[in-house]
């Protein structure tokens, strides 16, 4: 076992397994607080909509609001801010999720499909759909776009990590040094397709690729939110029957075998879902990483590492962090927008520096 | 006594190399069986062929008169229970919630009675609320025991008594705890259920066990009652020791190597 095997152990939880909170508190804490970040979200931005106009804007209640500000406010809400909270928060979901679940898979608490290339994998899939389907039919891809970047994402995020887990694994053990590495070379190759295409791009296509590196949440809209949410919901519901076999795989492929756990359905189900989950992300918003290792983190320091509730509390957190990520993404430096990318790497990535050193010093090093 | 797990000229070669040799066994309610031999004899290959773990290259193995591999994986986990030498646990799971994962989909309610007897009957309730990866090995090793028991238990509620594999249990724990996870054991066998376990120790393997099953190269190199199965000329020829066998009041063997008899008062270096 090499030195860099020793980093990945989970850090002990805040709580014992008593003092761990019932589900359903917890649950509705984080809805509350989903409910409080959207709200603040949508009064927020550009065009600002006071708290107490949001209500008559939504319709809930009438009031005597000049006709041209109501109008403008409903403009606002319905098409461009509402649309994108909603994107946001299912893309914060997605994401959060395929991260808890392929730390479990992979047994270990760095895994992220953003950091080992399984979302750049996804996002250049999508661009090389972009670059060359549309090259080749144009105005039918355009029209298409909305299913065919999801799918290309979801394709190209399966293909890296069947490829991920193929090296990484091995008479059903994992070497998490190999699978670091390996994913940063899998990232690395995605990337330099990305540099390839890019090269090869013309302008309007340029920019849209632009836009997969370094995400961002402004093109969102109605019909792309709605295309996405689906996958956040199965993924949801799935994660309920798999919770009790990531708990168990957690000891050892064999020791679940032995528990009664079908290791290899297992295994294949994690892998489309969490190809899915992050493929559909990659598809709307680009990479935006750390989210899959920031949450699931956060969570198990409060409610322990038992899937059953980390996998559906993932979900709701990733999405409380995303949009408000995204809000701060796009008021900070108003009126220009700063891609959402960037902001969860300048946060994810010292978060993610203060693990390994904490992870560090329990070791002894 | 009824077979709980037999095997027909069970064979295990991978990559060229015969792991397990055309082995015959069958193994019955009640009995308390250890296999012993020396490293590389093919052991822990013929535990994971009888878990279901491994399948055999050639031959047959049949749990309670149906072959192996007709059981799915959640009806195998119903009718055997395994304990694997090393169980690495990188997530901060607490003893208790361990333990409960024995009991599988049994809801909390139903699976605490269950939960808390087994913890009791390892030691490990006063580490209930600790996290499994701040515990020493041998402390491990015995929350996993008892999940294991969890486990056997839920299986013999459903389908009367079951198979318990032990991989090396015993060799993370210290003196006490060795003797208390081995005599757990016997009391399941008494109970019923048929144990197979690989144990390195051979006073502690003809103590306890009723039978002892002598692996070497893969295959068979004894069978028997241990006061009848473990001889001199057998350890010779089997660990390329030699050793002095006395005997208890009750018959049972004390194997006493002769290196270490040999540094006493006035003999030593």
């Amino acid at each position: 076992m090499t030195a860099i095997d020793g980093v990945g152990s989970a850090e002990p939880s805040l709580r014992s397994a008593s003092s761990r909170p019932a589900p359903a508190l917890l649950y509705g804490c984080l809805l509350l607080l989903l409910s409080g970040v959207a709200i603040a979200a949508v009064t927020v931005g550009a065009a600002g909509i006071p708290l107490g106009r949001v209500p008559v804007a939504l319709g809930l209640w009438t009031s005597e609001q000049a006709g041209t500000l109501l109008a403008r406010d409903q403009l606002v809400l319905w098409s461009i801010r509402i649309p994108r909270i909603l994107a946001a928060a299912v893309v914060g979901g997605l994401l959060a999720t395929a991260g808890a679940i392929m730390q479990g898979l992979f047994r270990n608490p760095l895994a992220d499909p953003a950091l080992v290339g399984v979302s750049s994998g996804g996002a250049f899939a999508a661009a090389s759909a972009i670059v060359l389907i549309d090259s080749s039919y144009g105005d039918t891809f355009r029209f298409m776009q909305n299913a065919v970047l999801p799918l290309a994402a979801f394709l190209g995020s399966l293909v890296t990590t069947f490829v991920l887990y193929g090296i990484a694994s091995r008479t059903g053990r994992t070497s998490i040094a190999i699978f670091l590495l390996a994913g940063l070379a899998i990232a690395a190759i995605a990337n330099a397709g990305l540099g390839l295409l890019v090269f090869i791009a013309d302008d309007r296509q340029l920019r849209d690729i632009t836009f997969w590196m370094l995400g961002s949440l402004s093109g969102a809209t109605w019909s792309k939110a709605l295309t996405i949410a689906p996958v956040l919901v199965i993924g949801v519901v799935a994660c309920f029957r798999i919770g009790r076999g990531l708990d168990l795989l957690v000891l050892g492929e064999s020791e679940a075998f032995h528990s009664g756990i079908n290791v290899e359905r297992l295994k294949r189900a994690s892998i489309v879902l969490i190809s899915a989950m992050t493929g559909v992300a990659v598809s709307i918003c680009g990479v935006v990483g750390f989210i899959g290792i920031v949450v699931p983190h956060l969570l198990r320091l409060m409610i322990g590492p038992g899937h059953r509730m980390l996998l559906p509390a993932s979900a709701l957190l990733g999405a409380i962090l995303v949009v408000g990520a995204d809000t701060l993404a796009r008021t900070i430096v108003a009126p220009a927008e700063m891609p959402i990318g960037i902001l969860t790497a300048a946060i994810g990535a010292p978060f993610f520096l203060a693990i390994l050193l904490r992870q560090r010093g329990l070791a002894g090093l | 006594m009824r077979p709980i797990i037999e095997t027909h000229s069970v064979t295990m070669r991978i990559n060229g190399a015969t792991l397990v040799d055309g082995i015959d066994l069958s193994v019955g309610n009640g009995e308390m069986v250890a296999i012993v031999g020396p490293n590389g004899a093919g052991k822990s290959t013929l535990l994971r062929l009888l878990s279901g773990d491994l399948q055999p290259t050639q031959g047959r193995i049949e749990l309670k008169q149906a072959d192996l591999r007709s059981y799915s994986a959640s009806q195998l986990a119903t009718h055997r229970a395994t304990l694997s030498q090393h169980v690495n646990v990188t997530f901060p799971f607490t003893v208790e919630e361990i333990v409960r994962m024995g009991a599988g989909d049994m809801g909390i309610a139903a699976a605490h009675p269950l939960v808390e007897a087994a913890m009791d009957e390892v030691a490990v309730r006063p580490l209930r609320s600790r996290q499994l990866p701040t515990l020493s090995g041998g402390e491990q090793q015995r929350t996993h025991f008892a999940r294991v028991l969890v486990q056997l238990a839920c299986g013999e509620a459903l389908h009367g008594p079951g198979l318990l594999l032990l991989d090396e249990p015993t060799s993370s724990l210290d003196l006490r705890h060795q003797i208390e996870l081995v005599e757990i054991a016997s009391r399941r066998a008494r109970n019923g259920t048929a144990v197979i376990a690989i144990l390195h120790d051979l006073n502690l393997a003809v103590r306890f066990a009723s039978r002892i099953i002598v692996i070497h190269r893969g295959a068979v190199a004894a069978d028997g009652r241990p006061a009848q199965t473990i001889t001199d000329e057998l350890i010779r020829r089997v660990f390329e020791v030699c050793v002095d066998i006395q005997h208890h009041d009750d018959g049972s063997p004390v194997l006493l190597p002769q290196a270490m008899k040999s540094i006493g008062p006035g003999n030593v270096l």
